[in-house]
């Protein structure tokens, strides 16, 4: 263990560079040919295959496998790309082991699924490697599309619309393109610069036209989209992050785990990335799950992540929870923040209460746990921040504090779909935004071009 | 402990695996090894006539196929026989056998069909102390072309003959080794066997090509642009070579001639199916050339293990046990009745099985019951094809599961008669045989 490790405080450069490049080095490597000919040999080419039906894209899982074990890597790239134009993100980042991998007959048979992810990391790398575009626009049809948010949604809808001839124009608030796949992913998830190797594979197909730096509400308003456009797309995202309701949370050293996690996206110098000696992390999803191992990756030397339930009620899944204790992450459950203990206006502690059901509530018993801590991350959930919506037209419904869509994505405002997190009822994963996109593009076509005749 | 010492016509072998005539027999060097390995015997590889040995191709000889493991299944070669000096190779089996002598050695020969030349090679070999000959009459690529190997092998007359002068002009034992490259295996063993050979062994390899390089049109493997057919074997020929091994072991005319039983046998168990089908011993060559010559190690525990947990104390209670078995279709009972039945504990709900059935069968297998997948036999549509039970991922998921007599058979709506009958006596069939009165 460097000394590194040991500095008081929040501090970078804790590691080596060799350790800051192995430590976030690619999480699952490539399979190489011949491993990808062995692993697609496994498929059983299922009937009415499981797996396909948990893709939320649905992707032809053994269509797209055959195509490998039989030597046709772009043939596969192209089943994949069918469902879903995002398909190398989501290689990456689905979590498998809760969607395709856990239904595989192969898990069920013997415990070791089909590694469906990896399987499509190969083929839709084999296609992007060599740039090939499967798709070509159809003859303009004169329509524009506004796309707010370039995040997964806003990407396949664009895309799906762009093949459909229309002219898309998506708005970004970032300074790049990506959303939570540029901002919000775990650094070893997606390394080599991919997100933007993949906003720029989605949009080679043409009549997309990403604007960085406009924001919903700041620099433009929805009534102006729905005045300029023939239709609008809202694949905003979630925008606000949960507070922890524990006293002294504004204290020096309290930090949103998103920030930390885009921060570190951005770093182009990781070890002067500062991190603390001892990290505690509140939540018990996927986010809690980036911040905690990424920090350890840091080079914090404690990394504890709090949560309040149960490990059963975890939304980080197992395989996650795993690779976090993997990482020397510790999962402390049934613990809720009380009170940021700070000396100096900076984190010097934090004071916890245990938890337990009460019935069907739960409910603090009293006991009280402090744990040393120099930083504090906020994983505690992320909300959706209607106001940027408000202008000059009547509001849009809301459901549940999101947009609220019916079955092909439409809100309750005529020209304005919606998709992705900033919707009601879904559960945010990419690969679901992505379908959300997908379908609210080809809702819009239908729409645009009275049942997709042009 | 089950007793596996061997004797094939008169020869001895502390096992019935031998080394069968190929490359891995080619010279001292590998045979050494091979016997300290614990081959039972080997097939030297095929001499030629004295004289300038045959020339091989100096680049691909092989050709496979594999799994998607890069298991080896087929193999192909162009290799000729042995291109090495007659002298050379008579000189190292003489020292082999002297080295070895409770091992099988036996000279595989190819020459020239004309009586000449196999009375000149003859006593040269006998000379060697080798215990027996084995006459290539296989090997369909290269020495074909020149009229030997497969060309005589595809004539029953000129195998009779050779063998007929082979007989005259040795005491040692003659085993005539067969070409599959024919109609009917039974024809070319009758002749061997109206010569006076003292066994055959079979098969020799298949004719075949092995793949195309679809960049350079070529077929494989390729040289200088162009291929050849070359002989195939490995684990993807052992079906047919079991076939055409108990053609001739039930054939009345050749019943009871011993047999040497080749082609594909890669473990103990291929080895005591060849057997039980009616081979007296077996020689194995991909094998080898695929894991070395350690297999046979496993062969012979494997072979015993399985005898003793069988009760066969020893080789003559396996050789043949299968062969009454084999009938012609016509005599199979039609009375019989199987259905396929799934076990839901086992199944893992793939549905191979529904497709296969659904798409190319006989629609007999659900893929959902209740809202539920599920996938279960529909006996009223099964025809107990079997079909699923091959395609099933999962071993001893789906099993035939005979029908008792009496018991009612959904599909015809008849219940399954207790007689035996068969195609012979069938109402449907135009040629049926009134039983006698």
């Amino acid at each position: 263990m460097a000394i590194g490790h040991f500095i008081e405080g929040i501090a970078g450069g804790r590691l080596s560079a060799e350790e800051y490049a192995d430590n976030f080095s690619d999480l699952h490597p490539p399979l190489d040919h011949h491993e990808a000919l062995v692993e697609s040999d496994r498929c059983y080419f299922c009937y009415d295959a499981p797996c396909m039906n948990a893709c939320p894209t649905s992707i032809d899982i053994p269509l797209f496998i055959r195509q490998i074990a039989t030597g046709n890597p772009l043939g596969s790239a192209k089943t994949i790309f069918d469902q879903n134009i995002l398909g190398g993100m989501c290689a990456r980042v689905c979590p498998t082991e809760t969607l395709c991998e856990e239904v595989c007959v192969r898990e069920v048979a013997e415990g070791k699924p089909v590694q469906i992810g990896r399987l499509q990391r190969y083929a839709t790398d084999v296609a992007m490697s060599e740039g090939k575009q499967f798709y070509k626009r159809a003859e303009p049809t004169g329509k524009t599309v506004a796309v707010v948010g370039a995040g997964p949604a806003g990407l396949a809808a664009a895309h799906r619309l762009a093949r459909h001839g229309h002219d898309v124009t998506i708005l970004e608030a970032r300074p790049k393109a990506g959303g939570l796949n540029e901002y919000g992913i775990a650094a070893y998830k997606s390394v080599d610069d991919f997100a933007q190797a993949e906003v720029d594979y989605v949009t080679a197909i043409g009549g997309i036209d990403i604007q960085n730096g406009k924001a919903l509400g700041r620099d433009f308003q929805l009534a102006d989209l729905m005045r300029n456009y023939d239709a609008v797309f809202l694949g905003l995202g979630l925008g606000g992050v949960n507070a922890l309701r524990a006293e002294g949370e504004d204290a020096d050293g309290v930090t949103n785990a998103v920030e930390f996690i885009a921060e570190l996206r951005q770093a182009s110098d990781l070890s002067g990335l500062p991190v603390g000696r001892r990290v505690v992390v509140i939540g018990g999803g996927m986010t809690a799950i980036d911040a905690a191992v990424q920090s350890k990756l840091l080079g914090a030397e404690e990394v504890t992540i709090c949560y309040r339930r149960g490990q059963e009620h975890m939304n980080a899944s197992g395989f996650e929870q795993d690779l976090a204790a993997a990482n020397g992450v510790t999962i402390r459950h049934w613990l809720q923040p009380r009170r940021v203990i700070a000396e100096n206006g900076k984190v010097s502690a934090i004071e916890l209460e245990y938890t337990a059901m009460d019935g069907d509530k739960l409910a603090g018993t009293g006991e009280r746990l402090t744990l040393a801590a120099d930083q504090v991350f906020k994983a505690i959930g992320q909300s959706f921040v209607p106001a940027h919506l408000d202008g000059s037209v009547a509001s849009i419904e809301l459901e549940g504090g999101r947009i609220k869509v019916d079955a092909e994505g439409r809100t309750s405002l005529a020209k304005v779909w919606a998709g992705g997190d900033c919707i009601f009822g879904g559960d945010d994963l990419t690969v679901s935004a992505v379908a959300q996109g997908r379908d609210a593009a080809e809702s819009i076509h239908r729409a645009l071009t009275s049942n997709g005749r042009a | 402990m089950a007793d596996i010492r061997n004797t094939f016509v008169g020869i001895k072998s502390p096992n019935p695996f031998w080394l069968a005539s190929a490359p891995p027999t080619d010279k001292a060097y590998n045979v050494e090894r091979a016997f300290k390995a614990g081959w039972g015997g080997v097939v030297w590889k095929t001499l030629g006539e004295e004289g300038p040995p045959v020339v091989n191709v100096n680049g691909p000889r092989y050709g496979a196929i594999w799994g998607a493991d890069r298991r080896l299944l087929g193999l192909n070669n162009i290799e000729l026989i042995t291109d090495r000096d007659l002298q050379t190779n008579l000189r190292e089996m003489k020292q082999v056998k002297m080295n070895w002598p409770d091992r099988a050695l036996i000279a595989s020969i190819m020459v020239p069909c004309v009586e000449e030349s196999w009375k000149a090679i003859l006593p040269l070999v006998e000379e060697t102390g080798a215990d027996g000959i084995e006459l290539n009459f296989g090997c369909p690529h290269g020495m074909s072309e020149r009229g030997m190997g497969s060309a005589v092998g595809q004539v029953p007359e000129y195998i009779e003959m050779v063998v007929r002068w082979c007989k005259q002009y040795t005491r040692m034992p003659v085993i005539t080794k067969l070409t599959p490259n024919i109609t009917d295996i039974r024809k070319p063993a009758r002749a061997a066997h109206a010569g006076g050979t003292d066994a055959v062994s079979l098969i020799n390899t298949i004719n075949s090509i092995t793949g195309v390089d679809l960049d350079s049109f070529a077929p494989q493997p390729t040289i200088d642009g162009k291929g050849s057919h070359g002989g195939y074997c490995g684990p993807a020929v052992k079906p047919i070579a079991m076939n055409m091994v108990a053609e001739i072991a039930r054939d009345p005319e050749t019943h009871g001639l011993p047999i040497s039983g080749i082609g594909g046998i890669t473990t103990w168990r291929d080895a005591a199916e060849f057997m039980a089908l009616g081979a007296g011993n077996v020689q194995v060559c991909t094998a080898a050339m695929t894991y070395g010559f350690k297999i046979v190690q496993e062969m012979i525990a494997g072979l015993e293990n399985w005898m003793d947990e069988k009760g066969h104390a020893s080789l003559s209670d396996i050789i043949g046990r299968a062969t009454p078995n084999v009938t012609d279709w016509q005599y199979l009972n039609l009375n019989y009745v199987a259905k396929a039945r799934i076990d839901q504990d086992a199944c893992i709900k793939c549905g191979r099985c529904h497709i296969a059935c659904e798409d190319t069968s006989h629609q007999a297998i659900t893929s959902m019951v209740d809202g539920v997948r599920h996938f279960e036999v529909i006996e009223a549509e099964c025809v107990g094809c079997n079909l699923c039970v091959n395609v099933c991922p999962v071993e001893g998921c789906i099993t035939m599961e005979p029908l008792p007599a009496g018991a009612m058979d959904q599909r015809t709506g008849k219940p399954v008669s207790p007689i035996y009958a068969n195609w012979t006596t069938h109402p449907n069939n135009p040629m049926a045989k009134v039983a006698a009165e």
